[in-house]
């Protein structure tokens, strides 16, 4: 048995008496590694340990984290709980059914190609400051950085009904950066603004370019300083993949939560355009549009096969040919609003309770080849890399910015342009998007710091998706 | 856990060799949570978290360790910390930019607990809910903060505080938000929040005016302008944005630009809720001035940029981001606030705030919750949400038409990973124009 298994275990002999109970503990074993301005960062590592106890009892439902595993702090963490149930009883805005399926047994431990151990430290060091030195190019470049984190994350679900699921995992958050300045003006390019993490070992900085991206991520910088700035106008939007995920996010995936839709959010993170009577008969965006909750995809940021109530996760469609058909909500928002949802209950942490989050959420692959999408372009724009993002609580008034942009005309890319924005409504942007690229253009993209909740959780998602075309869209700079 | 935090901090000390010294930064609290929609319950629950954030260094060189106090094995843990730290240091470099407090320079500072009782205060809002859609959280507890290094420095620093932070629906996206923080519940002052909000529900129940891109006079409330200062503190009082020119203050820096003379802003620590004290060990200065008279002063340095770019530290910690901004009042008595308005927009919450070009600290965002469309003083109705794209040059600079004489104290109610101690102190503004574009 791991340790952390015997941590649940070792609740389940002092569990208080109530009518149901789950303990989640997690682990994550993590070190950062990092070089700014040429000097190496110091080494900083860590060991997050804790447990969530929740507790059914007379109707209610409480909670209670811990860092003390002790036996004596689990026990107290039980009565906390049962406490909290107790005291919450037939106050609460909805009751939770207790869990008939049969009892879940899984013990899974992700086997990355390379281990994140398989070099040692000081050669990850070295390796990291010769790709970060290599971003210092010239004098205009006046800050530079390049960073890994990386996380051994290791949880287990254990329940008074005999589940026991244990799931482990490797994720690596890269991140290069490069600002060129000159007077009042910077600009800066990144690594997808930290938006390429994976879940895999040492192999992942392979598999993002990690290792060849610096000169183009400084001498992009450069170019940007000299070059005008974006025009404004309304025109055709090709959004790169480092772009288009941040639009998924912002635009179909917090709209589709369904604990938004139930209220929840409203104090905090907001409440969303779509409505119960939405499912089914709404068309969100065009045919092309076909989004997915896809924990399977191998390497994206929150592929797993349980969530943190320990529904089994299975790819579905939320958007087919365009049309709506299935919310972001756990077991226990599809109870509330009996909406067909997804397993996407999940905690940021061992303390924070789980609640509606996005996984993978993606886009499935157009048929149109990059060149293909550039082609019907008489007048536009492609932008990639997100660097500003800002949307109303509806999730529906969006403005986003990127790093850079080239115009197209004609069918052909050109002028590189500087600070380029756009704008546009979530109901009517999607159903504007007339191309996709196909399989070969999809890049695996997620945030490791989406948030939500109260309180406060930011936690970490994943989008694939291709580049998308889009018509009709308000394009405009900086100034 | 000051006892366990001196007794760890005792430990680290013994396990040291040679040239070895510490530092050591403790962060616990215990913490109630309970969520509301629909006032009633959605969630409730407790956080007990402790942890423990270990350097160890040699020289110039470091390397940190976080762990979590777990109650089992806790010194096997510290212990087991110190070694792999000392194995870390063999093959790291030396860094030109450790600062570190070797002045001992210790404090304590425990404020009372006169916290209310979970149970009345969940009652109080659930009563105040009756009838009502309320949703949101109530967070309660004690906050610590510890500080320990190899010279003998001791610092501990414990808050008992609590924030209700509500907000009352009346349909879809129309709401009051209102919140009740600080360290002593006054059930009379809770009632007279509450029941103020209830009043500005009923100016929602008016039909919503949607109002086309363009500009509009604005008044800002305070919460409003505590979201343009939050997106701010990233990187904006930053000595190493500053120093890379990556601050969008760059054009006051680099062309002298500058804001109204009104607009004076100062880090407050010595009437913050944050503990005095950060992860170097040096002691915060009481103020520290950053925005004078409309001119960039000084920026928040951490020791770590002060090393970097040969300046003095000003007690930052590493974020650089104040904890405890401060900005000055202005003439405008709250009652004139409406009458000065005229006609146009008044903001009570901004939301989303994001640049539009950094360079020029062009910022966009969303009006949220009470904003409300003013004609001649008069509130007519509540506006539809429009997102504005202006810079702060615009906004507290040749547009200010006035501040409010009165500031509000807004106390964080940030609970990522623990819950937050910064705290803003800021007056309201009405701005002659703003741009507002979709």
């Amino acid at each position: 048995m791991t340790a952390i298994a015997d941590i649940a275990a070792r609740f389940a002999a002092v569990a208080p008496a109530c009518d149901a109970w789950s303990i989640r503990v997690m682990r994550s074993r993590s070190e950062s590694l990092s070089v700014t301005r040429g000097i190496v960062d110091p080494v900083s590592l860590g060991d997050d340990l804790g447990a969530m106890v929740t507790v059914q009892a007379k109707g209610g439902v409480g909670y209670a984290a811990t860092s003390d595993i002790s036996s004596a702090g689990l026990k107290a963490a039980g009565r906390a709980a049962h406490a909290w149930a107790e005291c919450v009883a037939g106050r609460m805005v909805a009751s939770v059914d207790r869990k008939t399926t049969a009892p879940v047994k899984f013990d899974h431990e992700d086997r990355p190609r390379q281990s994140w151990d398989s070099l040692s430290r000081s050669a990850k060091i070295e390796r990291l400051k010769s790709t970060a030195d290599a971003l210092k190019r010239g004098d205009k470049i006046v800050d530079w950085a390049a960073y890994v984190a990386y996380a051994d994350e290791d949880v287990v679900l254990a329940t008074s009904d005999g589940d026991f699921i244990r799931q482990r995992r490797g994720l690596v958050i890269p991140g290069l950066s490069a600002s060129a300045s000159d007077g009042a003006e910077t600009q800066t390019r990144t690594l997808a603004r930290g938006g390429v993490m994976r879940q895999g070992g040492w192999d992942v900085l392979e598999d993002v370019g990690f290792w060849q991206a610096p000169e183009r991520i400084a001498e992009e910088a450069l170019e940007l300083l000299a070059a005008p700035d974006c025009p404004a106008g309304t025109m055709d939007l090709l959004l790169m993949p480092d772009q288009m995920y941040i639009q998924i996010h912002e635009s179909i995936g917090h709209p589709l939560e369904l604990d938004r839709i139930l209220g929840d959010e409203r104090n905090y993170a907001g409440t969303s355009f779509v409505t119960p009577d939405m499912f089914g008969a709404y068309r969100y965006g065009s045919e092309l549009l076909n989004v997915t909750f896809d924990p399977g995809v191998a390497g994206e940021t929150a592929s797993y096969a349980f969530d943190d109530d320990g529904t089994p996760a299975a790819k579905q469609f939320l958007i087919r040919a365009g049309m709506l058909e299935r919310g972001l909500g756990g077991a226990t928002s599809q109870a509330r609003i009996n909406i067909p949802g997804v397993a996407n209950s999940r905690a940021c942490n061992w303390n924070r309770p789980a609640i509606d989050r996005m996984a993978n959420l993606n886009i499935e692959a157009g048929s149109s080849s990059l060149e293909d999408l550039i082609t019907q372009v008489n007048e536009g724009i492609v932008m990639e890399t997100n660097t500003s993002w800002s949307i109303d609580d509806s999730r529906n008034k969006f403005q986003f910015g990127c790093e850079r942009a080239r115009l197209i005309k004609n069918g052909k890319v050109g002028q590189v342009v500087k600070n380029p924005n756009y704008r546009g409504i979530s109901a009517t942007f999607w159903r504007n998007l007339k191309g996709l690229g196909n399989a070969a253009t999809v890049s695996v993209h997620g945030t490791p710091t989406c948030g939500k909740g109260e309180p406060n959780q930011a936690i970490r998602v994943g989008h694939a998706t291709p580049p998308g075309l889009f018509a009709d869209v308000q394009v405009f700079g900086g100034g | 856990m000051q006892q366990q935090f001196s007794e760890i901090a005792d430990l680290i000390q013994s396990s040291l060799r040679g040239e070895e010294g510490f530092l050591a930064n403790f962060s616990g609290e215990s913490s109630q949570f309970v969520r509301f929609n629909r006032s009633a319950v959605r969630q409730a629950g407790a956080v007990e978290q402790r942890y423990l954030s270990l350097e160890l260094f040699i020289g110039k060189r470091h390397a940190s360790q976080s762990i979590t106090l777990t109650g089992a094995d806790d010194r096997d843990a510290v212990i087991a910390a110190v070694v792999a730290l000392r194995e870390v240091l063999t093959d790291t470099p030396e860094d030109p930019h450790f600062l570190i407090n070797e002045t001992p320079s210790s404090s304590v500072r425990v404020l009372p607990n006169q916290l209310p009782g979970d149970d009345e205060a969940v009652s109080a809002i659930l009563e105040t809910g009756k009838g009502r859609d309320l949703v949101g959280l109530y967070a309660s507890g004690p906050i610590h903060r510890g500080f320990a290094n190899s010279f003998g420095q001791r610092n501990w620093d414990t808050a008992h505080a609590f924030a209700a932070d509500l907000s009352f629906y009346l349909q879809s996206d129309k709401a009051v938000k209102v919140d009740h923080a600080g360290t002593a519940w006054d059930a009379g002052a809770f009632t007279a929040k509450m029941d103020g909000a209830k009043m500005r529900l009923k100016a929602l129940a008016r039909a919503p005016k949607t109002i086309s891109p363009g500009s509009y006079r604005v008044f800002l409330a305070p919460a409003a302008l505590e979201e343009l200062f939050g997106l701010l503190s990233w990187g904006g009082f930053s000595l190493a944005s500053e120093k890379t020119a990556t601050t969008p203050f760059i054009r006051m820096i680099a062309e002298g630009a500058k804001l109204d003379p009104r607009v004076t802003l100062v880090e407050n620590a010595a009437e913050g809720l944050a503990p005095g004290f950060q992860e170097e060990g040096f002691v915060k200065p009481a103020r520290v001035p950053l925005i004078t008279a409309g001119a960039y002063t000084s920026a928040l340095a951490s020791p770590r940029s002060a090393a970097e770019f040969g300046v003095p530290q000003n007690g930052a910690d590493g974020s650089e981001s104040p904890v405890a901004l401060d900005m000055a009042a202005g003439a405008l008595a709250d009652a004139d606030v409406l009458k000065t308005l005229g006609t146009g927009v008044y903001v009570g919450n901004l939301w989303y705030t994001n640049y539009s070009d950094r360079n020029a600290c062009r910022l966009t965002g969303m009006t949220r919750f009470a904003t409300f469309w003013v004609e001649n003083g008069e509130i007519v109705a509540p506006l539809n949400v429009m997102r504005f794209d202006d810079t702060l040059y615009n906004i507290l600079g040749t547009n200010l038409v006035d501040l409010t004489a009165h500031r509000d104290l807004r106390l964080s109610t940030s609970t990522y990973e623990s819950r937050s101690t910064q705290s803003m102190r800021l007056p309201g503004a009405v701005v002659a124009n703003l741009a507002m574009t979709l």
